[in-house]
C-alpha cells in the first residue's frame, strides 16, 4: 500500500555559524567548526538537511576544579592545575572545541585579574589549535572588566564569547564586535526573552547570524523535559521562518548532568545504581542525546566516554 | 479523532424511537460523543452506520493493553507530535530481553534481575515493565519453557518474540490468561503474520508484527484487523538508530493525520552492542514516539537513565512539577547551618539545592507547599507568604535542629521579610534573587 508523504513544508532554517579562524582567515586555529544550518526536525533525512553535525566542546577550567567526582578526576586530575595542559588533553581526547571557563576571576574563586585571565587565554591558544568558547565568571561587574581584555587578546581567532543577558549585554557585545568574535546570548528557559535579547544585541549593530543562543540547560531527571520543550518550540519557530529564533543552540550538558546525584555519587551507590565509572558518563550521554532530539547544535561536555557515545549516536543518526 | 455529536447523529436512524433510553437520536448522539454511552445501545443502527462510526471513533493511535491486573500496561492513544502542545499520555513500556538459548539457571537469574529493575525517583517508583522472551533457539519447547520461567521469575508481563506463529502459539498457551504481547519478528512472510493473528485472537493477546518497511506494514495491518485482532503493535523492520527514528516519526505523523493502517503504537529495538549506546538508543526511541522499547540493557546504570528519560518526557507540561514539601538537609549539617526557604516547585527547589551543594556549605532547605508553583507565582497567589512560611518552619522541626534563629528567603520576595519576622520571631535574611547567587551569599554574608 502506498503511504502518504509526511514531510513538513518548512519555510525557514537554523543559521549556520562558523567558529575559529585559520591562518588564512586571520587567526591561528588549525581548523574551524561550523554549527547549525538545519532545515528540518533534527536528524530526519526526509524532513530536511543537516549540513553540520552538532559539535562538542569539552570543558577546561582555569583552576583546579572543586568537587569533580572520581570518573572525571581520573581523566583530568593530572592536568587540571594547568589550563594549557588541560586544553591539550581535551584536544587529544578528540573535542571539536575547547570550552574555557575563567572561573578563577570570580571574587570568591581567587579573584584573578584581567591580565591573568589574558595570560591563561593566550596559553590555551598557544597549546591547542582548536576553536575556543570563552566564559567569564558570571559576575557581571567582573566580567565587564575581564572579558573585553580577553576578547582583545584573542583578536582574529573568531572565538565564541559567553554570555550576554538581557540586563548586561552592552560591554560583551561591543567587545565581540570590536575584536571579531561570536556571541552567546543567554535567556534561561524563556523563548520571548531570547528574542528580546537578540533584538537588543542586533540593535547595537551586531549581526543576528553571529549569535548562538543558550536557553540554559537542565539534566536528565532535573527538568530536562522543560529545556527539551523550549528547544523544540524554538526549532519549530526557526523552521517556520522566525529569524529571531533561527540561531543555533548551545547547551551546557556536562556541568548540569554531573550535578545530578545519579551521575556524581560514588560507588557507595553501586548496589542500587551500578558503578560510578559507567553511570556518570551514561547519565551525561543520555542527557545530551535526549536534548539533541529537541534541537541543539553545540554541547559543552565533560567525560570523553559520554562524548564518544554522543558522537557515535550522531554519526549513526546522520547515516555516516 | 473524537467525533462530534452531529457527526454521530448523521449515522443514526434518526427515528427518535427511544429504544436506547434517550428521548431523541440527537440526545443519544450527544451522550455518545461525550463517551457516556456505547453505540450498541442503539438496536437499529445500520451495518454501514456502525462501520463508519467504529472506524471514525477509534482514536488515531489504538490503545494496546499488555499484561493483566497489577502488571497491565497500556500504550497508545497518543494525540500529539510535540509534548508542549498538550502532553504525551501513556509512557512507553520498557522491555528487557532474555534469550531462550540461555540455560535454565541463567535464564531464571536474568529474569529475576529484570523483575528487580525498580527505582525510586522524586517520590515516584519507576520500573521496567516487561520481560521480552526471545525465541532465538527457534525451538518451540525451549521457547515455551523459557516463557514460563521468565514470567514466573520476573513477576512481569511478557513480550513473546518469535519468527514462528506456531512457536508463539505454544508459548501463548503456556501463559494463558496473562495477556503477553505476541511479537512476530520475521518481516518476510505475510502469511505467517496472518497465522500469528489467529493465535493472538484465540489467546486474546495483543500482537506486534514486523514488516519490511511502512508500506508493507500498511498492507498487512488491515488484514490482521479484519482477522479480528484490534490491538496491534507496529515494527517497521528497521534495525538502525537512524531508520528506526525516522520510521517512528513517520508512523506518528501518519497516524495523527488519520492514516488508519498505521494507527497503532510502535515497537522499537535497541541493536547496539555497546552498553552506553543501548541506553542512548532506548532513550532516543522513548523521546521520539516509541510505544514499546525492547533492549538488552539490564544493568541499573543503563536502565536508570532510560526510565528517567521516560519519566521526564511524559511529564504533563501544563502541570507544575512539585517536590515533597519538607525540610531537606544538604551536606553535613549542624546546629549552626543556615536555613534557606523556597517553594516546592521542582525547578525552584532543585536550583536552590544544586547551588547549595555547589557552595559546599552544609545547609537546610525548607520547601514550602506552594502547590508546585514557583517563588513569584506562589507569592502572587498568596501561597508563599509569612503565614505559610512560618507554618512550614514550625511543622518541619527546624527549631530543634539549629541553634540560631535566622531564615533566608528568596530575594524576589524581600517584601515578605517583616511579615515572616513578626509571625515566626526569627530574623529574616534576604537572599539573592537568583539561585546562582547562593554560593557567594553563603560564603560571604551568612553568619549563624
Amino acid at each position: 500500500m502506498s503511504v502518504p508523504e509526511v514531510k513538513e513544508k518548512w519555510s525557514g532554517g537554523v543559521t549556520a555559524v562558523t567558529l575559529g579562524a585559520t591562518k588564512a582567515e586571520g587567526g591561528t586555529r588549525g581548523s574551524t567548526v561550523t554549527i547549525g544550518g538545519q532545515t528540518g526536525i533534527p536528524f530526519l533525512n526526509f524532513d530536511g538537511e543537516t549540513p553540520h553535525p552538532p559539535a562538542i566542546a569539552l570543558d577546561v577550567l582555569d583552576k583546579e576544579p572543586a568537587g569533580w567526582p572520581p570518573p572525571l578526576a581520573d581523566v583530568y586530575g593530572d592536568v587540571w592545575s594547568d589550563p594549557a595542559a588541560w586544553a591539550a588533553r581535551v584536544k587529544q581526547l578528540g573535542a571539536d572545541l575547547v570550552n574555557l571557563r575563567l572561573v578563577s576571576t570570580h571574587p570568591d574563586e581567587g579573584d584573578r585579574s584581567a591580565d591573568e585571565a589574558v595570560a591563561t587565554v593566550k596559553a590555551v591558544l598557544e597549546a591547542v589549535d582548536l576553536p575556543l568558547i570563552i566564559w567569564g565568571c558570571d559576575v557581571p561587574a567582573k566580567d565587564q572588566v575581564v572579558m573585553p581584555k580577553v576578547a582583545e587578546a584573542a583578536q582574529g581567532e573568531n572565538c565564541l564569547l559567553g554570555a550576554v543577558i538581557e540586563d548586561e549585554y552592552r560591554t560583551l557585545t561591543a567587545a565581540a564586535q570590536a575584536y571579531g568574535h561570536k556571541l552567546i546570548a543567554l535567556s534561561p528557559c524563556d523563548i520571548n526573552k531570547s528574542k528580546q535579547v537578540n533584538i537588543l544585541i542586533s540593535d547595537m549593530g551586531y549581526p543576528l547570524q553571529d549569535i548562538v543562543v543558550y536557553p540554559s540547560t537542565a539534566s536528565l531527571g532535573y527538568g530536562m523535559e522543560y529545556i527539551y520543550s523550549i528547544l523544540e518550540r524554538g526549532r519549530l519557530a526557526a523552521l517556520s521562518g522566525d529569524r529571531l529564533m533561527a540561531q543555533p543552540v548551545f547547551l551546557d550538558v556536562g556541568y548540569e548532568s554531573w550535578r545530578a546525584k545519579e551521575a556524581r555519587s560514588g560507588d557507595e551507590m553501586a548496589d542500587t545504581w551500578g558503578p560510578a565509572a559507567e553511570r556518570g558518563p551514561a547519565w551525561e550521554a543520555v542527557t545530551a542525546t535526549d536534548l539533541l532530539q529537541g534541537g541543539a547544535d553545540l554541547l559543552a561536555m565533560r567525560h570523553p566516554k559520554a562524548m564518544e557515545a554522543v558522537r557515535m549516536a550522531v554519526g549513526q543518526l546522520l547515516g555516516e | 479523532m473524537a467525533l462530534t455529536g452531529l457527526e454521530i447523529y448523521k449515522q443514526l436512524p434518526k427515528t427518535n424511537c427511544k429504544d436506547c433510553g434517550f428521548p431523541t437520536c440527537l440526545a443519544f448522539a450527544m451522550k455518545m460523543a461525550a463517551g457516556q454511552v456505547p453505540l450498541d445501545k442503539c438496536p437499529h443502527v445500520t451495518a454501514e452506520g456502525k462501520a463508519a462510526l467504529e472506524s471514525a471513533s477509534r482514536p488515531p493511535i489504538q490503545v494496546v493493553r499488555i499484561g493483566t491486573d497489577a502488571n497491565e500496561i497500556k500504550v497508545g492513544n497518543e494525540t500529539q507530535l510535540y509534548r508542549h502542545e498538550e502532553k504525551f499520555y501513556r509512557p512507553a513500556a520498557v522491555a528487557v530481553r532474555v534469550s531462550d538459548t540461555l540455560d535454565e539457571a541463567a535464564l531464571a537469574e536474568r529474569a529475576k534481575a529484570i523483575g528487580q529493575l525498580v527505582f525510586e525517583r522524586v517520590g515516584t517508583r519507576i520500573k521496567v515493565n516487561l520481560v521480552a522472551v526471545d525465541n532465538a533457539s527457534g525451538d518451540a519447547a525451549r521457547f515455551e519453557l523459557a516463557a514460563k520461567l521468565a514470567a514466573e521469575k520476573s513477576g512481569l508481563a511478557c513480550v513473546l518474540m518469535s519468527a514462528s506463529a506456531a512457536n508463539l502459539a505454544r508459548a501463548a498457551a503456556a501463559l494463558s490468561g496473562q495477556r503477553p504481547l505476541l511479537y512476530l519478528t520475521d518481516p518476510t512472510d505475510p502469511t505467517e503474520a496472518e497465522a500469528a493473528a489467529a493465535v493472538a485472537k484465540d489467546n486474546q493477546c495483543p500482537l506486534a508484527v514486523a514488516a519490511d518497511g511502512l508500506e508493507a506494514l500498511a498492507e498487512l495491518t488491515p488484514k490482521l484487523a479484519a482477522a479480528g485482532v484490534e490491538e496491534l503493535v507496529l515494527d517497521p523492520g528497521t534495525r538502525t538508530l537512524k531508520e528506526t527514528l525516522e520510521a517512528l516519526t513517520r508512523i506518528r505523523r501518519l497516524a495523527l493525520k488519520g492514516f488508519r493502517p498505521v494507527g497503532y503504537p510502535a515497537i522499537a529495538l535497541t541493536t547496539a552492542d555497546d552498553p552506553t549506546m543501548q541506553a542512548v538508543e532506548a532513550s532516543t526511541f522513548i523521546v521520539k514516539y516509541a510505544g514499546v522499547v525492547v533492549t538488552d540493557a539490564i544493568e541499573p546504570w543503563q536502565i536508570l537513565p532510560i526510565l528517567t528519560t521516560r519519566q521526564d518526557i511524559y511529564v504533563d507540561p501544563q502541570k507544575p512539577v512539585a517536590v515533597e514539601p519538607k525540610l531537606n538537609a544538604v551536606g553535613e549539617v549542624n546546629e549552626q547551618s543556615p536555613l534557606l526557604v523556597t517553594t516546592n516547585f521542582s525547578l525552584s527547589y532543585y536550583s536552590v539545592e544544586g547551588e547549595v551543594e555547589a557552595s559546599r556549605v552544609p545547609a537546610y532547605i525548607l520547601s514550602v507547599d506552594t502547590e508546585g508553583t514557583s517563588v513569584l507565582t506562589a507569592w502572587a497567589s498568596d501561597k508563599f507568604n509569612a503565614e505559610t512560611i512560618t507554618q512550614a518552619m514550625k511543622k518541619s522541626g527546624i527549631e530543634e535542629r539549629v541553634a540560631h534563629r535566622k531564615v533566608m528567603i528568596p530575594g524576589f520576595v524581600a517584601v515578605l521579610s517583616a511579615g515572616v519576622e513578626d509571625e515566626s520571631g526569627w530574623s529574616v535574611l534576604i537572599g539573592p534573587k537568583e539561585a546562582s547567587g547562593i554560593p557567594s551569599y553563603l560564603k560571604n554574608q551568612w553568619q549563624a
